[in-house]
C-alpha cells in the first residue's frame, strides 16, 4: 500500500514532543481517508518505536549526529524520505524543526503548504485546512487540491492521546549518506534550558505581564502586585526579549509551560505561541484594552480596563 | 561581509482586523501597516554585526503601505542602503512564496554574504520566508535563530528548538536565517534622524517582472474565531474589577 501521510517526528532530545502525537493522531485519520498508510520518521535511531504503534511504517534515517541539531542536515534527511516513499500529505509543526523544514521541502518539491494550521480533514479529493493567522485575531479556511501536500500544525492544536499508542510499526532504515554529505551545515552542540533563578512552574499563583506594560520603569507597578500576592512574575516573550526580565520568567513555546491555579494576565495579546504555555491553567483572568484580543477567548475573566488602572487597586487591596 | 536584510509591512495586530467584500483577505483599505517585528530584529542583529566588523547592510522589501517609513527608519539606524522591489500590485497580499521569488530575483543580482530577516509574519500561510528563500537560492539557512556568530567565512547560528532547549550548528555561507530575537531589543531611530534620512538618502527603486505560479492553499473564508464566550467581563470601575478579581483568589486560598 502506499504511503498516504509522513508524520516527521520531531525529537531532538529527550522525549519526543507532544505535538509529534498529535499529528499522528490526525494522520491516522488522513491516511485511512485516502486509503494509504501512516508512516513517521525519526532522523536518529531510538528505541522508543513502541510509542509510534498507532503507525504502519517508522523509517529511521542512519547516520545523522543526534548530539547536535543542523537545519541542513535534517532537511537533507527527511527531503531523502520524501523523494523515496512520495507521501501524499507531509505533516510537520510550526516549531523550529517544522518552520526550519516545511517552507525550504515544500519549495525543493513544488508543492503546497500550509502553515499555522490548527485543523485538517480530507474531503473528497481535498484537504481541507483551518488556519489560525494574525495572531489569532483572524482563521482562514483553506482548500488543498495539489500533491504532495505540506501541513505545518501549531503545537496543541490537535489532540494528543489519539496518537500515543503501543505497538510495533514494520521499521525501515533508510541511508541518506549521500544527502548528508552534500549538506551544508552541522551542528556542534545543545544547550540545555536555563534552569536558574525563578521556578515558575511550581507556583499556584502568577502574576504575568506583556508588552503592555510598555517599559522597563513600568514593570515595577507589577513587581510590587506580585510581591503583594508573594506570588512570582512571569512574562511574555516581548518583555524577556527587550531584556526587562531574565529568560526564566517567559511563559511559552519557547520558554515554560505553565498549569498554576490563576494565571493573571496583564498586557498580553494571547498569541498562539504564548498560550502553548499557558492554556491549561485552571483559571485564567485577562487584563487587555482591545476588546478583541485573543487571551479572551481562553480566559475565563477578563476586563477591558487599562492595567495602569487596575494593577494598583489590586496591590491596594492585597497588601492593604 | 555584505549582510541583506528582507523586511516587509503588516497589518498591525494591536488595532481591529475588518475581513474584506469578498471574505477572503483583510480589508486593506482600512488596516494601519507597520514593520514586522520579528525584521526589526533582523535588522538589529545586522547592524550590531555592521557594529563590531566592516560589514555593509542592505535592506529590501516589498513595495506595500508606508514601507517607505520602515526603508528610511532602517537607513536611519544605520543600513547602509534601502532598496524597495515594485512589479506587483502594493495593496494586495503577496503570499511569502511568491515574495521569496521576488526577492530571489533581486539578490541574483547581487554578491552577498547573508540575508536575516523575521522569522514568521503573521500572515504568512504559505509557510516562512527564511526557509522558503534559502530552498529557493538552494544556500543553507536556519529559522528561530538567537544567535548569530560569524568568524571569517563561518557561520553558527543558535536555533531554539522549544521547551529553552537550544541547538548550535554551523552554516556554509550565504546563508539565509529567520529571527527570532536579536542579541539586544531593536535599537530607536528619532523621528528627527528619521527626517535627516529622508533628506540625505534614497530609497533605490528596481522592478521586478515575475509570472509566478506556486501551488498553494486556495483561502476559501477568512473570519474571527466564533466568540467560544468563554471570558466572563468584569467591568466597574477598577476598583469593583480588582475586588472582584481577589475575591476570586480569595475563593481559592491563594491570597
Ligand atoms: C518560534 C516562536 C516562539 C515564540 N515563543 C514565545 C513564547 O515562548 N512566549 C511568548 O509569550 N511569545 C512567544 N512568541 C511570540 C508571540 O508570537 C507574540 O509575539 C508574543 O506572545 C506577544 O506578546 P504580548 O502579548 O506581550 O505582546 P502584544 O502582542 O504586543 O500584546 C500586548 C497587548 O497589551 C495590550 N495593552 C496595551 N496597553 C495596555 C494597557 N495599558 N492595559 C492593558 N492592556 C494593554 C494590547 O491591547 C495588546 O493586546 C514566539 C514567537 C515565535 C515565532
Ligand atoms: N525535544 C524536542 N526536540 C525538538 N523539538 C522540540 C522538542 N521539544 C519541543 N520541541 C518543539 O517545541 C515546540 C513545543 O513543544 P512542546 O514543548 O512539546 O509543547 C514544538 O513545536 C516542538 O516541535
Amino acid at each position: 500500500m502506499a504511503i498516504a501521510v509522513l508524520v516527521v517526528g520531531e525529537r531532538v532530545a529527550g522525549e519526543s514532543p507532544d505535538v509529534t502525537f498529535e499529528l499522528l493522531g490526525r494522520g491516522r485519520e488522513l491516511a485511512d481517508a485516502l486509503s494509504g498508510e501512516l508512516a513517521v520518521v525519526v532522523v536518529n535511531d531510538l528505541d522508543e518505536g513502541a510509542q509510534f504503534g498507532i503507525a504502519d511504517v517508522l523509517y529511521v534515517v542512519d547516520g545523522m549526529d543526534s548530539a547536535s541539531y543542523s537545519a541542513p542536515q535534517w532537511e537533507a534527511a527527511i527531503g531523502a524520505v520524501i523523494q523515496r516513499v512520495s507521501p501524499q500529505v507531509v505533516l510537520v509543526s510550526t516549531g523550529t524543526v517544522g518552520i526550519d523544514l516545511a517552507g525550504a521541502l515544500a519549495t525543493k518539491f513544488n508543492a503546497p503548504l500550509a502553515s499555522y494550521v490548527i485543523d485538517v480533514t480530507a474531503q473528497g479529493d481535498k484537504l481541507v485546512v483551518t488556519s489560525q493567522l494574525y495572531g489569532g485575531k483572524l482563521l482562514s479556511e483553506g482548500e488543498i487540491d495539489a500533491f504532495p501536500a505540506f501541513v505545518s500544525v501549531l503545537p496543541g492544536s490537535l489532540p494528543v492521546e489519539k496518537g500515543r499508542a503501543q505497538g510495533s510499526p514494520r521499521v525501515e532504515h533508510i541511508d541518506a549518506g549521500d544527502q548528508l554529505r552534500l549538506s551544508k551545515g552541522r551542528g556542534t552542540e545543545l544547550r540545555e534550558p536555563d534552569t536558574s533563578g525563578v521556578d515558575i512552574t511550581s507556583a499556584a499563583l502568577l502574576v504575568s505581564v506583556g508588552r503592555g506594560i510598555g517599559s522597563k520603569e513600568n514593570l515595577e507597578l507589577v513587581a510590587e502586585l506580585a510581591e503583594a500576592m508573594k506570588a512570582p512574575l512571569s512574562a511574555s516573550r516581548p518583555v524577556i526579549d527587550q531584556g526587562w526580565l531574565p529568560k526564566p520568567h517567559q511563559v511559552g513555546k519557547s520558554g515554560k509551560k505553565v498549569k498554576p491555579t490563576v494565571y493573571l494576565a496583564f498586557g498580553i495579546s494571547g498569541a498562539p505561541e504564548h498560550l502553548e504555555g499557558m492554556r491549561s491553567a485552571e483559571t485564567i483572568i485577562a487584563c487587555n484594552t482591545d476588546p478583541s484580543a485573543p487571551i479572551f477567548e481562553v480566559a475565563h475573566y477578563g476586563t477591558t480596563l487599562d492595567l495602569f488602572d487596575l494593577v494598583p487597586e489590586l496591590t491596594d487591596i492585597v497588601g492593604g | 561581509m555584505h549582510i541583506v536584510v528582507a523586511m516587509r509591512q503588516l497589518a498591525d495586530l494591536v488595532e481591529e482586523l475588518e475581513v474584506n467584500g469578498d471574505g477572503t483577505d483583510i480589508d486593506r483599505d482600512f488596516v494601519k501597516f507597520v514593520s514586522n517585528e520579528w525584521d526589526e530584529a533582523a535588522l538589529e542583529e545586522a547592524l550590531t554585526i555592521k557594529d563590531e566588523s566592516a560589514a555593509s547592510v542592505t535592506v529590501v522589501a516589498l513595495d506595500e503601505p508606508d514601507v517607505d517609513q520602515t526603508l528610511y527608519a532602517a537607513l536611519a539606524k544605520g543600513a547602509d542602503r534601502a532598496v524597495k522591489l515594485t512589479g506587483h500590485d502594493p495593496s494586495a497580499w503577496v503570499r511569502t512564496r511568491e515574495r521569496a521569488q521576488r526577492i530571489a530575483s533581486f539578490l541574483a543580482h547581487e554578491e552577498f554574504d547573508l540575508v536575516l530577516t523575521g522569522v514568521q509574519a503573521a500572515d504568512d500561510l504559505d509557510g516562512q520566508l527564511a526557509g522558503i528563500l534559502g530552498s529557493t537560492l538552494d544556500i543553507p539557512h536556519a529559522a528561530v535563530v538567537v544567535g548569530v556568530e560569524l568568524t571569517g567565512s563561518s557561520l553558527r547560528v543558535a536555533q531554539e528548538l522549544g521547551g529553552g532547549l537550544v541547538g548550535v550548528s554551523e552554516l556554509e555561507l550565504p546563508a539565509v536565517l529567520g529571527v527570532q530575537a536579536a542579541r539586544q531589543a531593536p535599537r530607536y531611530a528619532s523621528i528627527t534622524r528619521i527626517r535627516q534620512a529622508m533628506q540625505t538618502q534614497k530609497i533605490e527603486e528596481q522592478e521586478v517582472s515575475l509570472e509566478v505560479t506556486t501551488p498553494q492553499v486556495t483561502v476559501r473564508r477568512l473570519y474571527p474565531p466564533e466568540k467560544q464566550g468563554g471570558a466572563t467581563m468584569l467591568t466597574g470601575s477598577a476598583k469593583d474589577v480588582a475586588t472582584e478579581i481577589v475575591n476570586i483568589l480569595r475563593s481559592k486560598g491563594l491570597v
